[in-house]
């Protein structure tokens, strides 16, 4: 294990770690921060919801959008995937469909850092736990 | 990076309910489905709903899962990991309304806790020290090594107002400054993790679940009061405790955190760990330091204070491991955020075992002043089985019984002094109608006879009587003239006896002697144990028109006691009889009433 020798060394060992713990410092509040659900059945996966998800976590991280990113179920819209389920605070859910890499990254870029709207949103008919 | 994270409690409670059969599990699962490389099996310490063990939490939905068996593995890494859905089955569900509630901030158990000592327990893996780094481990230390002299950082703890967490609530600023001014060539700071209180488990799980915290608290107060060694008084009956203080212990020493000119400053501190073998007494700092010393662990009258004449005749600072594990949060949040928190005398939280025949069992903390109905009803759930609510003891064998009237007294140190009762290390047993008030107290003292250390005569003769007397009570052999005997013996003991344990024995028989005389009374004069608990009160009857003479309660009696014709109905001899209960667990026709 590397020496901790002053207050800096300890503050750089912190910020390289914060990162690890982040999703579970994020978890602790999942009201206040962004939860992005990337549908991932056979269904969502085929059409690739995989490569969307990974897209979604770099690019999150790039931006530090305080966001949390998990995997659901088939939503439903097989004919529509890959979806994607973005709930920001205080609004209601909105899910986009068709998602490649590409609009993976303009969710992010418009909807939830401008709040621009974008083409190819399906509309909510269903409640969640 | 890792997606996902599952944390699992490894708490000595879930643990034992196999929580590490879980973790293998689990991580054979991940292995088996591919999924290594996207989530994370991590063991933390104990969540604190002990009741609902062994606990998985899913990282980021924040799913909380309760009494998972090392079979479910498979099925929440397939469902939950690889497909998104939440096993439902095995979500807490809400008592009242019967919903399944996924997240742990929507249950009543967690809703009213605010945790500062528990901060890291059940959110970090207690055996990796970059896990507490990233939570601003270490910051507090950093921040009072470089920014602060030693008398600034005692001036905030007192502003912080921070009172012992072990018992008496001695104010830990002034017990510190008292420590640093005193000097000498070498001084000591000790963490007394001797917990032993009936039902009280919190230092046990705040040192398995953040062992970080109390070393960093440790080398804080050893820089306040000018100590470079400190000692961690551990009860050899904490393996698991032990093994993760070790670890933590290694583990700051490897990084520099402990050792020579900490963070590059002049401050040197070490520590080590003593093992006590478990004496109630040696929680008495000066029975500690003697047993530290390799002395019986008997206490000695103060003055002197350990903070003038302690461990090996050095000024020694004793605190318990909950008041250390308050210190960093005070100096990375300010004092005043942490005076802002609890009542005018008692600031910030406590954290309580609840315990007993409550719905809840766990460990909890909450900010000082709230009420017992809070605690019972909203946090505990309510009594189990729907049954009627009696007391709480709170205090352990120190402490008294709280009942219905000190229901919405808002709990703070003095308060509960008030109440006949004290805070102590934070035991909370629920009592419900079937406990016996009488027999509670002789259990107490039972515990204290068992326990004390027999140096002073008050403690080592006085409460054998006490517990003579009670045990006559019990058996329905006890006069009026008994019951006063007992509150005289209690009163001389609690003001002759030498040390805190002997000086607080007999508030269990005092608190219930106040709160439920009538319970004592029936047992002297009418010779009966409301709650049915008292053996010797209890009587047997046949029911002649219900029994059929089969002769089996006959024939299963230990003192032949019952006597009757075959198919002709028996009777029992009350001469005779031992009270054992045989005859009216065999009876098949229920012609045995007890009474």
């Amino acid at each position: 294990m590397t020496k901790i020798k002053s207050l800096d060394d300890l503050r750089n060992r912190k910020l390289q770690l914060e990162q690890s713990m982040d999703i579970r410092e994020k978890s602790n509040n999942p009201e206040s921060l962004v939860q992005i659900k990337v549908a991932m059945a056979t269904c969502g996966i085929a059409s690739g919801a995989r490569e969307v998800m990974n897209a979604l976590l770099e690019k999150v991280e790039k931006e530090k959008v305080p966001a949390v990113i998990t995997q659901t179920g088939c939503m439903g819209y097989c004919y529509a995937e890959p979806t994607v389920e973005v709930k920001k605070p205080g609004h209601d859910p909105v899910v986009f469909s068709y998602v490649d890499v590409k609009k993976a990254g303009e969710i992010v870029d418009k909807y939830i850092l401008k709040n621009e709207l974008l083409d190819g949103i399906l509309p909510v008919n269903y409640q969640t736990i | 990076m890792y997606k996902m994270q599952l944390l699992v409690c490894g708490g000595t409670g879930c643990r034992a309910s196999a929580s590490a059969q879980i973790v293998e599990n689990l991580n054979a699962s991940l292995k088996a489905h591919g999924l290594e490389e996207d989530a994370q099996v991590v063991t933390t310490g104990c969540f604190g709903f002990c009741e609902k063990g062994p606990i998985v939490k899913v990282i980021p939905d924040n799913t909380f899962y309760t009494q998972v068996k090392p079979e479910d593995a498979e099925e929440i890494i397939a469902e939950h990991v690889l497909k998104g859905r939440k096993v439902t089955r095995l979500l807490y569900e809400n008592p009242k309304t019967q919903e399944h509630v996924a997240d742990s901030k929507h249950m009543g158990f967690y809703q009213k806790q605010i945790r500062i000592a528990l901060r890291n327990c059940g959110f970090i893996n207690p055996e990796n020290i970059d896990e507490y780094i990233a939570r601003d481990g270490y910051s507090a230390l950093a921040q009072v090594l470089a920014d602060l002299t030693p008398q600034q950082a005692i001036d905030m703890v007192k502003q912080s107002g921070l009172r012992g967490r072990g018992g008496a609530g001695f104010p830990t600023g002034l017990k510190w400054e008292i420590a640093s001014k005193n000097s000498a060539d070498q001084k000591y700071v000790v963490c007394n993790a001797d917990e032993g209180d009936p039902g009280a488990f919190m230092d046990r799980s705040i040192l398995e679940g953040d062992p970080n915290s109390i070393i960093e608290a440790m080398a804080i107060c050893g820089y306040c009061i000018g100590a470079s060694k400190g000692l961690v008084y551990i009860r050899a009956e904490y393996p698991l405790a032990i093994k993760r203080l070790q670890i933590a212990i290694e583990q700051a020493r490897e990084c520099g955190l402990l050792g020579e000119n900490i963070l590059g400053s002049k401050f040197s501190f070490d520590m080590e760990l003593r093992y006590g073998a478990g004496a109630f007494v040696c929680g008495e700092e000066t029975a500690l330091i003697h047993s530290m010393e390799g002395s019986r662990g008997e206490p000695t009258f103060k003055p002197p204070f350990p903070a003038q004449s302690g461990y090996l005749g050095k000024p020694t600072n004793v605190n318990n491991v909950e008041t250390y594990a308050n210190i960093p949060v005070i100096f990375l949040k300010g004092p005043e955020w942490f005076s802002s928190i609890g009542t005018e005398k008692s600031k910030g939280t406590k954290v309580f075992a609840l315990a007993g025949k409550i719905n809840n069992v766990g460990l909890i903390e909450v900010p000082m002043g709230i009420t017992l109905r809070e605690i019972i009803y909203e946090i505990g759930g309510g009594i189990k089985g729907g049954k009627k609510f009696k007391a709480v003891q709170t205090g352990g064998p120190s402490g008294g019984c709280l009942t219905q009237k000190h229901l919405d007294t808002p709990i703070d140190f003095d308060s509960l002094v008030a109440a006949g009762s004290m805070m102590g290390s934070g035991g909370m047993i629920v009592m419900d109608e079937d406990d016996c008030m009488v027999g509670i107290a002789k259990f107490y003292l039972e515990f204290i006879v068992e326990e004390s250390c027999g140096k002073c005569t008050p403690c080592r003769v006085g409460n054998k009587r006490m517990l003579e007397l009670l045990e006559k009570i019990c058996n329905g052999k006890g006069n009026m003239g008994d019951l006063e005997q007992l509150r005289n013996l209690a009163l001389v003991i609690k003001d002759t006896a030498l040390c805190g344990l002997g000086q607080t024995s007999p508030n269990p028989v005092l608190s219930t002697l106040d709160n439920f005389y009538d319970e004592y009374l029936a047992h002297v004069q009418d010779k009966v144990c409301p709650a049915g608990q008292c053996r010797a009160l209890r009587h047997y009857f046949i029911n002649p028109d219900v029994c059929t003479g089969c002769t089996l309660c006959a024939r299963n009696c230990p003192v032949q006691a019952i006597t009757g014709e075959k198919r002709q109905p028996h009777t029992i001899n009350q001469e005779i009889c031992i009270h054992c209960g045989v005859c009216y667990q065999k009876c098949k026709f229920n012609a045995i009433t007890v009474q």
